[in-house]
């Protein structure tokens, strides 16, 4: 039986919206700018608490980014959101330029990530994200788990110095995190002990990684469970020292394979400790509308693939 | 505020445009055209309108503000940086020079001071001015904020962004300028993607437009004078400065063709007999 349970389920983006209206009334330099989706990010509360901290750019995400370049000339701590695909793909020189070469304080918020968006299909489902973000030099990278870790990386950010992208999701998800569980940016989280295998996930799919260590644990396969909610800068010595036990990795991301956690950790591997590794990301594909777990399954996604993988990996020593 | 009087200026005019000359000959690249046509507004901004201060520090709080959107017109600025106090004059021999603090577009990865981000991809500029212009305002800052554009860069969509949002938001603590030479890379901007009447879609925008001569020192200011009496009433302002690309070099005058290029070394003793040093070169 999987060692988290849940009673509640959550969207990681209501997570953030708490987190920022809790951001608001701790620090006055926080300001937040949306582009038309005040609503779907759940940035309604610290619209109303702080109408003169609140910025409605409209359908506008170039000048948003800007914008937020701008206000921290000044000490202001600017948060923007929209959805993940508006948030990077369609802004990425304005981030390039204005945000992480500049060194800006600017915290990039990106809801309706992955293929969890669901129903709108592969043109709001970004999955190349987290690659455009993490190569950008001095960006600091987070994508959290559930609703508690999101509020908490929320509340970590505000007190962070320097460009950061912070990346949650629509759906409903389980909150399996307790609400006072330590959070560090750049600092892996552990969920299960083990020592045959290491499952490194983030995202929606440390839910998953859970479920597939009951599952693996059944079999007589001892999976230890890493949280890497921090994709840059990557915990290297978190990683290495659980791989340095298990001696095999699998990694866990509703990403494309390439660019995203898993070649951050092979790329760590190669250098450090080669060992088999097997990757769980979306093979060179676009997305499609559907149900959320229904396109983790299609997409080879869910806890049954990550079990495959991790038995793959353990039979490749 | 400095109290340069108008022939003062006009000295300091001379020896940037010389050193804009030197500094693209230096390194054989470089943007001399729009920064020899802008020269009378930034000697205009930094020694006379702007209350600035070039002990610099990266907030400014309590001073004026200057954005450089279209960034490859570098070499004006960081002329009238070093000649204002910035820096020393000397550092302007390393433009474009490997480990350099004045890269080919404006950054502030090196940390030169007077630079506040970095620009070159254009379109971007007016969007950190607005948002720099609304950290002034929740910090009960009355001093202003100027951006320079270019014309050609009238073409990018987010210009239009912002100026819908500067609009929008009442950010009248603003000055815009765009650089109306008309020229851009690939030709006429009339050629290119005609900007059609400018003025009057800025006005549809929301904003408040006046004009000027931008070579002419006297009536820029004037007009510069006159912007700032129109900030604080609701709009912002738009500046549209019409100049002559190449301005001060005869045969680099009114032609695309000095958008991006050095002069060779005929061309530079040619220029520099028709630029009087004033303050000493560096």
């Amino acid at each position: 039986m999987n060692k988290y349970s849940f009673t509640d389920k959550k969207d990681t983006r209501s997570g953030f919206g708490a987190g920022l209206h809790e951001l608001g009334k701790k620090n006055s330099n926080v300001v937040a700018l949306c582009a038309d989706l005040t609503g779907s990010l759940k940035m309604d509360a610290f619209k109303k608490e702080f109408p003169e901290r609140f910025f409605q750019v409209g359908i506008a995400e170039a000048n948003m980014i800007g914008l937020a370049a701008g206000m921290t000339i000044g000490g202001k701590i600017p948060f923007t959101g929209t959805f993940a695909n508006f948030s990077t793909g369609r802004v990425y020189d304005q981030i390039r330029q204005s945000v992480a070469y500049s060194d800006k304080n600017v915290k990039i918020c990106a809801s309706h990530a992955g293929l969890t968006l669901g129903e709108d299909g592969a043109t709001h489902q970004i999955l190349e994200d987290i690659g455009m973000m993490k190569m950008l030099p001095g960006m600091t990278v987070i994508v959290p788990c559930d609703y508690h870790q999101t509020k908490a990386a929320t509340l970590a950010l505000g007190d962070h110095v320097g460009p950061a992208y912070l990346r949650f999701g629509r759906p409903s998800w389980p909150v399996f995190t307790a609400a006072d569980r330590p959070f560090v940016i750049g600092k892996a989280d552990r969920m299960v002990e083990g020592s045959d295998v290491s499952i490194f996930a983030c995202g929606h799919l440390v839910w998953e990684a859970l479920e597939a260590q009951s599952t693996l644990e059944s079999k007589g396969i001892s999976a230890e469970i890493i949280n890497i909610h921090t994709i840059k800068p990557l915990d290297a010595e978190a990683v290495i020292a659980s791989v340095n036990k298990t001696r095999c990795a699998v990694s866990c991301e509703e990403h494309q394979i390439n660019g995203g956690l898993g070649d951050s950790i092979a790329q760590l591997l190669a250098a450090h400790l080669p060992c088999p590794m097997e990757m769980v990301a979306v093979r060179d594909s676009f997305g499609e509308s559907g149900k959320p777990t229904d396109l983790l399954k299609k997409y080879g996604l869910s806890a049954e693939h990550i079990v495959e993988a991790a038995v793959k990996a353990v039979s490749r020593k | 505020m400095k109290t340069e009087s108008i022939n003062d200026l006009q000295r300091i005019c001379s020896q940037v445009r010389r050193d804009i000359v030197r500094m693209v000959h230096a390194c054989q690249s470089g943007h001399p055209g729009g920064s020899l046509g802008c020269t009378e507004f930034f000697v205009a901004l930094y020694f006379k309108v702007m209350n600035h201060h070039p002990s610099f520090n990266m907030d400014g709080k309590g001073e004026d503000l200057f954005f450089l959107s279209n960034g490859h017109i570098s070499p004006v600025w960081y002329s009238v940086l070093a000649r204002s106090g910035y820096f020393k004059p000397e550092e302007l021999g390393t433009f474009r020079k490997m480990n350099s603090r004045l890269q080919g577009h404006p950054a502030t990865h090196e940390h030169l001071p007077g630079i506040r981000v970095a620009s070159g991809s254009l379109g971007q500029g007016l969007s950190v001015a607005i948002g720099a212009a609304q950290s002034k305002k929740l910090n009960g800052d009355d001093c202003l904020v100027y951006v320079l554009m270019g014309d050609g860069e009238q073409q990018e969509g987010q210009i239009w962004e912002a100026a819908m949002y500067g609009a929008h938001h009442k950010v009248d603590n603003l000055i815009a300028t765009i650089d109306y030479n008309g020229q851009q890379i690939d030709g006429p901007v009339n050629e290119v993607m005609s900007l059609k009447n400018l003025k009057a879609k800025w006005e549809a925008f929301g904003w408040t437009v006046v004009e000027s001569d931008g070579n002419d020192l006297e009536s820029l200011l004037t007009t510069l004078e006159k912007a700032k009496n129109l900030t604080r009433l609701g709009k912002p302002v738009l500046n549209l400065m019409t100049t002559a690309m190449g301005q001060g070099v005869d045969f680099m005058m009114g032609s695309h063709k000095w958008h991006g290029v050095a002069p060779n070394d005929d061309e530079f003793a040619k220029a520099m007999a028709q630029l009087e040093e004033t303050l000493g070169d560096y």
